[in-house]
């Protein structure tokens, strides 16, 4: 008896937990279809709003998805390497290192954003291209490659697998390209998804970084909420969560490639 | 096979970081097709040994490695043609058993045609036909550690290295596959490196056995001069049970003396202690014995039947019977060592531990 009351009384804490973070996102959605937000649904739906976003936003998105892109093929250059270089090395600057993965985590995006601006600041063509906004994501999001692709390394018993590549003659890069890359290729997999999605999703760093010209997807979406009707505002939310939702699926299904597998 | 080469170590030692000397200067030559088993107990350097010679590892400054006339000190592993296998397999999990097996060979770029007749060739020598399009995911422990020899004989090594290939696999398996790789071994005729803590598996395959202890070898020689001439108190210890007998006083006609009654022995030195195994203590009517004793524990294993008898010896002696007779623990019984059955160490050493 009490043992279902208590599942009762969890299952309506869970759902009102739900019910607390859907709904706005719902109501969101909603105004970003409907006629009229103040007069509510009986006003009409419509997809006004959403190809107005789309005449005002669109270089928004693409800028977003430009920059997602250019993000993702730096830090799986640099960051596969990187982290097979961790596990690699039996050095203490590793565990540093390791320990400093963390950090871009913790360091306010505003924070970087100022470092940035200090140092590059002053290069006028630079300040004012997409490129600026990209280093600042390379360095948001790189830790999550990095962190990503190690822990998938550290599992996949690599060492020990390369050792047997290097006994049947692998050189070094046939070991990295033939052994190492395809046995964390679910890391670098969930890695990835990681990095498009925050890159797309980043504010912080780049609401500091932008110019006029240089808007991203959720810089645009605060100028639209500060700027234009709450449709309008709206109906950008429901674009931005069109291209988000599917990323963060994939890397829930990611998520199950790269857990503990025998 | 192309030519099995030799393998010389000289004043090999390993000293990790922190100043760990895990192996003390060492000089090791295994003849050509020869198998040398690395027997000891965990923690002695038997994979650090291994791993000098694979050119996984290098020996402290000082150190050479030769294969044949060859000096191989400064090759790293993948040119040293080395063929190598696992205690945990180490396959690779993003291919099939075929492509395990052929890495090694699409490395050497050989043609389709050769890569396809080796890999026929080597399924069929570890008893895996049919097996080639299986995932590793879906094979035993006994078949993967088969896919691992395939796929390290299939390069055509010089020389075969071992470590613990059959540490992880239950006792029934164990006995099976350690048959096999004697028989592949015989055949192949390749020089061979067997690492192992099993003494059964060191005598069954090696050719020789070099025993270490502590990072050096305690003592290198033929199975049968392991077992019945240990060269200290550690080998007799370690490989198989031995029994010691302390020495109360000993006579110029080689009679020894020892609690429970007297010995002969004419070909052993001075001694404070004679060694000798459980099985080859007979059993003899009490009033022939050369010891009487009374039985403490007895134990039946199936193939025999274990006593421990005191004798007012130090510790009781272990003596291995036929088991179809009955020893009830409690009952006097009479024993006799032959001559030759009695040894001592030919090197005084530390007790073995455990
Ligand atoms: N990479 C290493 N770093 C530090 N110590 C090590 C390393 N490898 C082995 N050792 C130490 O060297 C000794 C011998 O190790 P090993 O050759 O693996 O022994 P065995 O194979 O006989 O069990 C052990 O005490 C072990 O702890
Ligand atoms: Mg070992």
């Amino acid at each position: 008896m009490s043992q279902r009351l208590r599942f009762s009384l969890q299952l309506g804490f869970t759902l009102l937990v739900c019910l607390f973070m859907i709904v706005p996102i719902a109501m969101s959605v909603m105004a970003g279809l409907t006629e009229n937000y103040f007069q509510g649904l009986q006003s009409g739906l419509t997809l006004r709003w959403v190809s107005e976003v789309w005449a005002l936003y669109s270089d928004t998105i693409w800028l977003s998805i430009k920059l997602a892109m250019a993000c993702l093929v730096i830090t799986t250059l640099i960051g596969v390497p990187a982290a097979y270089g961790l596990l690699r090395s039996r050095h203490r600057i590793a565990h540093a290192i390791e320990e400093l993965l963390l950090l871009p985590v913790a360091v306010p995006g505003l924070a970087t954003a100022l470092a940035l601006l200090l140092v590059y600041g002053s290069y006028r063509e630079f300040r004012a291209s997409w490129l600026f906004i990209l280093i600042g994501h390379v360095l948001f999001t790189l830790p999550f490659m990095v962190r990503a692709v190690h822990s998938v390394m550290h599992t996949a018993r690599l060492p020990l697998l390369e050792e047997a590549a290097s006994s049947l003659g692998a050189s070094p890069w046939q070991r990295f390209f033939g052994v190492v890359v395809p046995n964390c290729a679910s890391g670098i997999l969930a890695g990835a998804l990681m990095v498009v999605t925050l890159s797309i999703g980043e504010f912080n760093i780049t609401w500091m970084l932008h110019t006029p010209l240089t808007k991203t997807l959720p810089v645009g979406l605060a100028d639209s909420y500060a700027s234009m009707r709450l449709e309008v505002g709206s109906a950008y939310t429901l674009v931005f969560l069109l291209m988000i939702v599917p990323l963060l699926v994939m890397i829930q299904w990611a998520g199950k490639l790269t857990g503990p597998r025998r | 096979m192309s030519q099995s080469s030799s393998i010389t170590l000289t004043q090999c030692s390993r000293t990790f970081a922190g100043g760990h000397v895990a192996l003390k200067p060492l000089d090791l030559h295994v003849e050509a097709g020869e198998t040398l088993v690395l027997l000891g107990p965990s923690g002695c350097g038997k994979t650090t040994t291994l791993r000098i010679i694979s050119g996984l590892e290098r020996p402290d400054p000082g150190g050479r490695v030769h294969f044949g006339e060859r000096d191989v000190t400064a090759l790293p592993i993948e040119k040293r043609d080395v063929g190598m296998v696992f205690q945990n397999y180490a396959l690779f999990p993003n291919m099939n058993v075929a492509d395990n097996i052929t890495y090694g060979l699409r490395i050497q770029k050989l043609s389709r045609a050769e890569i396809d007749r080796r890999l026929a060739e080597v399924l069929e020598m570890v008893d895996l036909k049919g097996y080639a399009e299986r995932s590793i995911a879906a094979l035993s422990g006994g078949q993967k550690q088969r896919v691992a020899l395939a796929r390290a004989i299939a390069v055509r090594p010089r020389v075969l290295l071992f470590d613990e290939p059959l540490a992880a696999l239950d006792a029934k398996l164990r006995d099976r596959l350690r048959l096999e790789i004697g028989a592949l071994l015989r055949e192949l005729g390749i020089t061979a490196v067997y690492v192992t803590h099993d003494q059964d598996e060191a005598m069954a395959l090696g050719d020789r056995i070099a025993v270490m202890q502590a990072g050096r070898i305690a003592q290198l020689g033929t199975p049968r001069e392991i077992y019945h001439q240990p060269a200290n108190a550690f080998v007799a210890d370690f490989i198989g049970a031995v029994n010691r007998l302390e020495v109360q006083t000993q006579a110029a006609d080689g009679t020894f003396c020892v609690p429970g009654g007297t010995l002969r022995a004419p070909h052993l030195a001075k001694a404070a202690t004679l060694y000798c195994r459980p099985e080859d203590i007979q059993v003899v009517p009490i009033e022939k014995a050369q010891l009487k004793g009374r039985i403490i524990e007895s134990v039946f294993l199936g193939q025999a039947q274990q006593l421990a008898v005191d004798t007012g010896n130090d510790t009781t002696l272990s003596v291995r019977v036929s088991s179809r007779r009955e020893w009830p623990a409690g009952s006097e019984i009479g024993l006799m060592i032959p001559e030759q059955a009695l040894f001592q160490p030919t090197a005084p050493g530390a007790r073995a531990h455990g």
